[in-house]
């Protein structure tokens, strides 16, 4: 489904996006470490999560949970190019007064669910919120991103095995992997989610079409990952 | 359901945890109990009649919190329990992150006490609890001492939005207070010993230490006030009955209130001693009330020590 756009309101295109980055920033460029989130951001907003500013506090919307909350700048400008803060706000980034900050605060920006930087609790966080909706009857779903050496809190494995033997089917995990987790193996992130009953697909995180089935999936009676691959961080730091 | 067939008085405190936690799930519909397989025995009717909100984890304790929290966050006013080392210490992150950084509310319930698990070990005694805790933004810390104080407790926790602490140990005390926050005067101590220049000794008896406390204060004709509410402490009660030798009786890390208490009685100088569990490790099984001897908290112990202190003088500096 996708979020209603705000009348008058420019599309929200990569290019818009990266202009808003650029906002944050003060740079023209963005390396691929900046974007590595952007494009299932861009999905997520533009194509899945049933979110909108005037639906904010709707117990039935979607959940977004960005666990990992470093290198938040494209959060902050899918967040304000879909019109949950100005987009003046984002000149603020990181100023003592700015509600945005190098990691998020959901206390602070309209549109964050959680706030998050120590890693490993937008997992458990997320499987509270499946339950919280699976005892509302509510048709929403929770979708939470993490980043692939985030896996590597045992916080996480806590959430995979139990959310997998449950089987939690509001729960989408979604792993932004460039293979940055120091003992990383290409194929077992799905390998460990499967083995723990959730459905798991590894998809381009750079295509969108693919991005946007993948997260529009849902498995009744298991929990979904969506893992989204995009540039080793070794071969982009070259 | 067999639960109820045992009258609410003769439970345990940690069973009237269980009692508790079913009667609120029976009565809202917004409420649910995330356990870490720990008490599970008190909860059976509770998850037969409500089993999307008896959530176990598993022997998980950063889910166990952190899913509390994920409920908190979406409406569902969370009761999170397991034993309180396994439950503050091993979680402590997720307490002060998914709960009190996220702004959001819960009722902790940590069972075992200090030493309740005497014949354990170390491993299940958690005497650092409540200093823990004290150190999370907007905590409000409970040591019921009674069944029906713990009843009283996780009553008043769920009702509220905040975020508590309830500290269940089974070293339940015959001298019954309201759970109601306020320091209650159990005695008052006589001008005999005191005068106006020296009124008589004040102990603070927190948590399941209440008993020995008012032995210990008759046997010293001191006032012995008592609270269920550890943190934050009743100031203007604290104000209004203290004199100028003042000691605060936890069955918790010796000196975790001292703080709190002297900065209530900033009014007036006075003499503070902390009495509590040794920072040093035991290393003994036994029962508990054999560790209870063997820091001092029993009511001999308790005279023993604060005789050592006092100064029943007239002149304030010796
Ligand atoms: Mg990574």
């Amino acid at each position: 489904m996708t979020s209603p756009q705000i009348l008058g309101a420019p599309p929200v295109t990569r290019e818009r996006i990266t202009a808003l980055m650029s906002r944050l920033t003060g740079d023209e460029k963005h390396t691929v470490a900046a974007t590595s989130t952007l494009d299932v951001l861009q999905v997520l907003y533009g194509r899945i999560l049933r979110v909108s500013p005037a639906a904010a506090d709707d117990p039935d919307r979607d959940r977004f949970y960005l666990s990992k909350g470093h290198g938040p700048m494209a959060f902050y400008a899918v967040l304000a190019a879909h019109g949950f803060f100005p987009e003046d706000v984002l000149d603020t980034f990181t100023d003592f007064d700015s509600p945005l900050g190098l990691h998020p605060d959901r206390l602070l920006v309209p549109g964050v669910e959680i706030s998050s930087g120590s890693l490993g609790h937008g997992l458990p966080l997320a499987v509270g919120a499946a339950h919280a909706l699976r005892i509302r009857r509510s048709p929403a779903r929770v979708i939470v991103l993490v980043g692939d050496a985030e896996l590597d809190e045992g916080s996480c494995t806590e959430a995979i095995e139990y959310a997998g033997g449950i089987g939690l089917d509001a729960l989408t995990l979604v792993v932004v992997d460039n293979a940055s987790s120091s003992y990383a193996v290409r194929g077992r992130i799905e390998q460990r989610l499967r083995a723990h009953g959730w459905d798991a697909l590894r998809v381009d995180g750079r295509d969108h079409a693919r991005l946007e089935e993948a997260l529009s999936r849902r498995v009744p009676g298991r929990p979904n990952a969506v893992i989204a691959q995009v540039e080793d961080k070794a071969e982009a730091a070259r | 359901m067999s639960s109820t067939a045992t009258a609410p008085a003769a439970l345990s405190p940690r069973a009237r945890f269980g009692r508790t936690a079913t009667d609120l799930l029976a009565e809202r519909e917004d409420l649910a109990v995330v356990i870490a397989e720990i008490s599970a025995q008190h909860l059976e009717d509770a998850a037969r009649a409500h089993p999307e909100r008896v959530i176990n984890v598993g022997i998980r304790e950063q889910l166990l919190v952190g899913t509390g929290a994920g409920l908190a966050l979406n409406g569902i006013r969370p009761l999170i329990h397991t034993f309180a080392p396994f439950l503050v210490e091993r979680a402590f992150e997720q307490i002060t992150l998914d709960l009190a950084h996220q702004g959001v509310g819960g009722v902790l319930v940590g069972s075992g006490g200090s030493f309740d698990m005497s014949g354990e070990g170390r491993t299940h005694q958690g005497p650092a609890d409540v200093a823990l805790a004290a150190t999370v933004p907007g905590m409000v810390i409970h040591a019921p001492a009674t069944s029906d104080e713990v009843e009283a407790t996780l009553r008043a926790a769920a009702a509220d939005t905040g975020l508590h602490y309830v500290r269940v140990s089974d070293r339940a005390q015959r001298t019954q207070i309201p759970a109601d926050g306020a320091m209650h005067v159990l005695r008052t101590g006589s001008a005999e010993r005191g005068s106006a220049r020296r009124p008589p000794l004040t102990l603070i008896a927190l948590g399941t230490v209440r008993d020995a406390a008012l032995e210990a204060a008759r046997a010293l004709d001191a006032t012995l006030l008592s609270s269920t509410t550890a943190l934050p402490l009743d100031g203007a009660a604290l104000r209004a009955h203290a004199g100028a030798e003042v000691v605060v009786i936890e069955p918790w890390l010796a000196g975790t209130s001292l703080a709190a208490v002297a900065a209530e009685l900033d009014d007036a100088p006075r003499r503070f001693l902390g009495i509590g569990t040794s920072r040093t490790e035991l290393r003994r099984y036994g029962t508990p009330a054999q560790h209870e001897v063997a820091h001092g908290l029993d009511a001999a112990g308790l005279v023993r020590r604060i005789r050592e202190w006092s100064r029943p003088t007239d002149s304030p500096h010796r």
